[in-house]
């Protein structure tokens, strides 16, 4: 009773929204890169949006399903398919027992999310279901998912055992080993661009660059390089140059910090991020943009726009107002408010 | 305490500034602030880290959100702040703690050490004495899972760090790099020279507080022998 690997994809873990409270010991937040995505696939099997799903990264895996599961998947489109039919994104889908789920390479995007009704069950670690594949913790056995690596569903809420039944009875009557809504989050909900522009405030030490480092940093576009992965994006472009060295006092950072090392080139930090970091911040990535970031791959453009601190926090608000709206609108489709 | 200066660090973090140099009187000031916050947590604040002259304070800017509100998230939660810091005395924070590490130096765990004694002048029983015998202030913890950042290494075995990194470093392994001292808390690459090993353990996944060090904790690193070594090796694990 599990879903076994069969061939776990490029780089597949277990993460939730994070692991928040520890920083000071020095242990990274994490989490999934694009939790936007990740909490709707959660929304649409009925959990918490902190449960704990799967991270898919540019290649998925192939899982066999060693009983029924009500599943979601959200981000990146890696062409789902159960024994060889396409399945949709974005919607819940009843996948039956002794079924394959095979994932290809993402055709759009990076990352995608595979939920499962009741969340995969790996032992909270520090109040976290993310994998630290680093410190070696987390997730599951503290790494990326294995071939026979065998992992659990938890307990589905009320909402998710209702869709099940649901899809279930559905695909009992068309002799299906599959089948999905009809309902589903449309994708403009998803602001993904494939020429990302992202909104970026100011940093700390912005007005320490020279005038022409700062006018590139927002006229100019950057491109991602081969070497970013969920700590940072190293990026490659016009050079950002101080007007004279900054000795700076190692502080915190934050998931966004755009720093800039002496070499010129800016790296945005992202989920593993260190917690303490020393280079000259020129900028920071708007909250509300981060997963159109995670969506990116190496080679992608990014362009900055400036916004103010005010700003980004009132788009933030937006996106979360409008979240919630939807998470109202799946369960009045499952016709489970005026039950109740 | 007043006079402190706060800045934002993007749109969910607020920085507050405690001085502009690594000092006793500033590191005071940032454990004072840190303790308040460990015992009193605001509403809507996610976590806090210390640094050398920083305490950075995560908060939910969607909390903290009110859209009748003129001020944004960020003025009231730093109007907050700023009302409970007023109540902090620094010089009424808890007595720092002593932890002594014991380090095996020199051999198999402290290859390094013939190095930084040769760039020295001096011998490798020398430099076990000095690192030894100073206390060390941990200023925060960061780079890796409780790993110490140490300020008080003595100018006299200050080694630049090495051409060429090492892949994998030990856990456990003890190190000077630049005018730094620390202990890498779990296997990771590094360019610091290793000239022992403790056989404690300084990442506690288990435990709570995961981490054996906290910012503010004094350190001192006694030497011991291999076989000492071996024995608290297998009673820590």
């Amino acid at each position: 009773m599990s879903m076994e690997v069969i061939s776990p994809g490029l780089y597949t873990t277990v993460q939730d929204l994070g692991r928040y409270g520890y920083q000071r010991h020095g242990i990274i937040v994490g989490g999934a890169m694009d939790t936007l995505a990740m909490r709707m696939a959660n929304l649409l099997v009925g959990n918490d949006p902190n449960a704990a799903v799967l991270e898919l990264t540019l290649k998925g895996p192939v899982l066999l399903l060693h009983e029924d599961m009500l599943l979601a998947v959200c981000g990146a489109d890696m062409q789902p398919a159960v024994d060889g039919k396409r399945i949709r994104s974005n919607r819940p889908v009843w996948v039956k027992k002794g079924s394959t789920l095979k994932f290809a390479h993402a055709k759009k995007g990076c990352r995608a999310y595979l939920a499962v009704a009741g969340g995969w069950d790996v032992p909270p670690v520090m109040g976290s279901r993310s994998t630290n594949v680093r410190a070696g913790f987390g997730g599951a056995w503290g790494r990326t998912l294995r071939e026979k690596d065998r992992l659990q569903p938890g307990k589905p809420s009320e909402l998710g055992r209702l869709f099940a039944e649901q899809l279930r009875a559905r695909s009992m009557t068309q002799h299906a080993g599959c089948s999905e809504m009809g309902w589903f989050v449309p994708p403009h909900v998803f602001p993904y661009q494939k020429e990302a522009v992202i909104r970026v405030m100011r940093g700390a030490e912005f007005d320490h660059f020279t005038k022409e480092s700062r006018q590139h940093f927002f006229a100019q576009s950057y491109q991602l390089a081969t070497q970013s992965d969920r700590m940072g994006y190293r990026l490659e472009g016009p050079e950002l140059a101080l007007e004279s060295p900054l000795e700076l006092i190692s502080a915190a950072v934050s998931t966004g910090t755009i720093q800039v090392p002496p070499n010129g080139q800016p790296i945005i930090l992202l989920a593993d991020r260190q917690t303490v970091g020393g280079y000259p911040k020129i900028g920071h990535v708007a909250t509300v943009d981060l997963p159109i970031l995670a969506q990116l791959r190496p080679g992608d453009r990014v362009q900055f726009q400036e916004v103010s601190l005010r700003e980004a926090q009132q788009a933030l608000y937006e996106q979360e107002t409008a979240l919630q709206q939807i998470r109202l609108g799946i369960e009045i489709n499952a016709g489970w408010r005026q039950s109740k | 305490m007043e006079h402190v200066d706060f800045s934002p660090l993007g749109d969910s973090g607020i920085v507050i500034k405690l001085g502009d140099a690594i000092d006793q009187a500033t590191q005071q000031k940032v454990m004072a602030i840190a303790d308040y916050l460990e015992e009193h947590p605001l509403p809507g604040m996610v976590e806090y880290v210390p640094g050398y002259t920083t305490v950075t304070v995560y908060y939910d800017p969607v909390a903290w959100y009110d859209p009748r509100a003129a001020d944004k998230p960020y003025e009231r939660f730093k109007a907050l702040l700023a009302g409970k810091l007023l109540h902090i005395r620094p010089d009424e924070q808890t007595p720092p703690r002593l932890v002594e590490i014991p380090v095996c130096y020199g051999g198999d765990f402290g290859p390094d050490l013939p190095d930084v004694a040769a760039y020295h002048g001096i011998t490798p029983e020398e430099v076990i004495r000095i690192h030894s015998e100073q206390e060390y202030l941990v200023h925060m913890i960061g780079f890796a899972p409780g790993f110490p950042y140490l300020g008080g290494l003595d100018k006299r075995i200050a080694t630049p760090r090495r051409q060429s990194p090492r892949t994998a470093i030990a856990p456990g392994s003890v190190g000077i790099g630049g005018e730094q001292t620390g202990v890498y808390p779990i296997e990771s690459p590094g360019g610091w020279h290793i000239i022992g090993r403790t056989p404690e353990r300084l990442f506690r996944p288990e435990e709570q507080p995961p981490s054996l060090l906290r910012a503010g904790d004094r350190v001192r690193f006694c030497p011991i022998s291999q076989e000492e070594f071996e024995k608290r090796g297998r009673t820590a694990r």
